[in-house]
């Protein structure tokens, strides 16, 4: 029989405040060192009798995952070790609120579900990015710090695609949380990022509407019935839901992962920007797919089951968001130049995002009194150029996002907005060798210098100058 | 502690060396060598010197089935080539080079890890531990938490399961893998000198007994040099082309 600890008792050097939590798996006290200090998590896995081996390859995943991952968006592991009573693992506490405790509230506005659920879309990306799959994601495992910032919590069913995966190789049956298991989760497949992008648009269907879009099944056939069936379109329960909420949720809820977002952070840009959201049939059906389809999708299952993916960062790398910085007045041949780099870095990646943005200086003619008018004016005018830039590429619109920045400081602008939605690769023109770029300096250097990732710089066929002594032709 | 664990070098100086040199900027402290130091390769006597001189500051060797077959016998579970290779290294020996070999053990422990050549569960018979089925053999017939062979030259990782049973994780070259506690662990550590995977460059692992974690690596060396010696030395010339080709 497992031994509780009792408050003010030391085990392995910490000292035990109070029990915080009793699960199926795993006991967990606040704790902090025996010296003092802040307070800790200390996670006991219940290893007593008639307790389930689930408990004990969870917590090792856990531990073996917790050590591996780093970031603000998963609890720093403080300590782990065994004692003579079992293994032990001690983690960060997070005390701001859960999650689950905004889905008391729900349903909640589509604005405030989505500015909601993008800090933890952001998370997932960051997880997905250090090659981990959560595999249970659900509003209980998720918390919040105090500056907004999501934490993912629970890592016993994770998966780390390079590393042994202890958790599923340990059982048959689907592993997950009923409500939230993506149907190829369901199947057993354990290696594809966007099943966790299922479990965000289930939360995200809850929220908005107050219920389950596949209810709390408990029975495999229930679990099963996700496979080829989809859920009532959020609108049908609430008509004044906006298309851009619909359209972001029952894609992330496809049954084929392919057809869900590529990443994470391609979800978390659609959260951001609701206007920006591409509308098609499934953000305007009021009513479930037809028998046909469903009979389709079910055909399609007993003949080709889905296929395991690569690992997740190579998942990633076939669905970059690429950031095109232009500078509308630039000339045509600098922004044929850069279309051709576009070209040629989604080529193949069609998962890709392309966002287009330029940087607007307000200039002294705004600050007169019709300024803002003018400025307007003038922003849409980039913003039209920016369309019509893009326009040879043939992508979908989907796949192409346009923003207009403000602001003097363009290469600031450009690897701020990089950093924040999570851009894996910028193409940037080469200014000339004009007076203007001696004395404002580089823009492109400036971004390659700053910008979190991979940065491209297209210099056109006539503005390469020929290297110093060479006879030009 | 960071120890390197290097197999099957197989007489290839050049595929050692690089090994070691990789290793050593890795921060390995120690080496442990399993087996088969010669047999293939034009450079038995320069490796077995390089391997006796780290023996002697406290290396770890146990004995391959190529190094018994260098001090006698028929060979005639050999193939051809292998045979003819043997045969010419019996020539190379000088006799420290056979007393080596010949005070080499089977198994051999360090700090709880156990280095044998093949199977543990019967040493001298050279057993490939080819599946999960035999690597299970291997694991039960040892208590050590890890146990790292050679012989199949090839990289592999297998463990205990909970619920009986051996599975295996396909390694990946330079990925660190917890070796978690609640387990025991095989870890076949590929060939330096006669890679058969495919990819010419040399493999090892390097063990964090520290960190409880393994890496195994890939290192790439100058296999044409080291195939123009064995054409050099008169050795059979498929023993060349293999290592450019890598199986």
């Amino acid at each position: 029989m497992e031994r509780r600890l009792k408050p003010g008792e030391e085990h392995a050097g910490f000292r035990v405040l109070d029990l915080m939590h009793e699960g199926g798996m795993a006991l967990l006290y606040r704790v902090c060192r025996a010296e003092g200090g802040e307070p800790l998590v200390m996670k006991l896995p219940r290893l007593g009798f008639g307790d389930h081996p689930a408990c004990y390859v969870g917590f090792e995943t856990e531990t073996m995952l917790l050590a591996r991952l780093t970031g603000p968006h998963v609890p720093r592991l403080v300590a782990r070790g065994e004692t003579g009573e079992g293994p032990y693992l001690v983690i960060e506490l997070i005390d701001g609120p859960e999650l689950s405790d905004f889905f008391r509230r729900a349903p909640l506005p589509a604005y405030e579900a989505a500015r909601l659920m993008l800090p933890v879309a952001e998370a997932v990306h960051d997880l997905h990015r250090q090659d981990v799959i959560h595999f249970d994601l659900k509003p209980a495992n998720v918390r919040f710090r105090a500056d907004g910032t999501a934490v993912l919590l629970d890592f016993g069913l994770a998966r780390h695609g390079r590393l042994p995966d202890l958790a599923g190789e340990e059982f048959d049956r689907p592993l997950g949380t009923g409500a939230y298991i993506a149907p190829e989760q369901v199947l057993g497949l354990r290696s594809d990022p966007r099943s966790d992008l299922f479990a965000l648009g289930v939360m995200l269907y809850e929220l908005a509407t107050g219920v389950l879009p596949f209810g709390m099944p408990t029975t495999p056939s229930g679990f099963r019935r996700r496979l080829w069936t989809d859920p009532l379109p959020p609108r049908r329960r609430r008509p004044d839901l906006p298309e851009w909420y619909q359209q972001i949720t029952l894609r992330c809820l496809e049954t084929e992962a392919a057809n869900r977002y590529a990443t994470a952070a391609q979800l978390a840009y659609d959260l951001a920007h609701p206007e920006q959201v591409a509308i098609d049939e499934r953000g305007r059906r009021l009513e479930r797919i037809g028998l046909a389809a469903r009979l389709a999708r079910w055909l399609r299952l007993q003949r080709a089951p889905p296929r395991p993916a690569a690992a997740p960062s190579e998942h990633l790398a076939s669905a970059p968001h690429v950031l095109v910085a232009l500078d509308t007045g630039a000339g045509e041949a600098l922004g044929a130049a850069l279309r051709e780099a576009v070209a040629r870095i989604v080529q193949a990646r069609p998962d890709c995002l392309v966002t287009c943005i330029t940087v607007f200086e307000p200039s002294a003619l705004t600050q007169q009194e019709d300024g803002e008018e003018i400025a307007r004016g003038m922003m849409t005018e980039r913003f039209m150029a920016l369309r019509h830039w893009a326009r040879p590429l043939g992508l979908p619109d989907a796949r192409l996002r346009y923003h207009v920045l403000e602001g003097t400081d363009a290469a600031a602008r450009i690897a701020g907005y990089a950093a924040a939605r999570h851009v894996d690769h910028i193409v940037i023109g080469a200014r000339g060798s004009g007076s203007l770029r001696r004395f404002i300096g580089s823009v492109s250097a400036r971004v390659a210098a700053e910008a979190p990732c991979t940065v491209t710089v297209v210099r056109p066929e006539a503005h390469r100058e020929p290297p110093a002594g060479a006879t030009k032709p | 502690m960071r120890i390197a664990l290097l197999s099957d070098i197989h007489s290839n100086l050049e595929a050692l060396q690089a090994c070691l040199a990789h290793a050593r900027r890795q921060g390995a402290e120690r080496f442990g060598f399993l087996g088969d130091l010669v047999g293939y390769g034009a450079d038995p006597c320069a490796c077995l010197d390089l391997v006796i001189d780290l023996v002697d500051r406290g290396a770890a060797a146990v004995m391959g089935n190529h190094d018994e077959a260098a001090l006698g016998g028929l060979c005639a579970e050999m193939n051809i080539p292998a045979r003819d290779a043997i045969y010419w290294t019996r020539r190379q020996l000088a006799e420290r080079h056979r007393e080596f070999l010949a005070r080499l053990p089977l198994t051999a422990s360090v700090d709880g890890t156990l280095l044998v050549h093949a199977s543990a569960d019967a040493p001298a018979a050279w057993t490939y531990v080819s599946n999960e089925e035999r690597a299970q053999r291997s694991l039960q017939a040892t208590e050590a938490r890890l146990t790292c062979a050679g012989h199949v030259h090839a990289q592999h990782l297998y463990y205990t399961s909970p619920s009986g049973g051996v599975r295996e994780h396909p390694p990946e070259p330079g990925v660190p893998i917890p070796l978690t506690r609640q387990r025991r662990w095989l870890a076949l550590v590929g060939s330096v000198g006669q890679p058969r995977d495919g990819n010419p460059a040399a493999c090892y692992a390097l063990l964090d007994g520290a960190a409880d974690q393994i890496v195994f690596h890939r290192v790439p060396y100058d296999h044409f040099a080291a195939a123009r010696k064995v054409i050099a030395a008169g050795l059979p010339e498929r023993l060349a082309l293999r290592l450019a080709q890598g199986h």
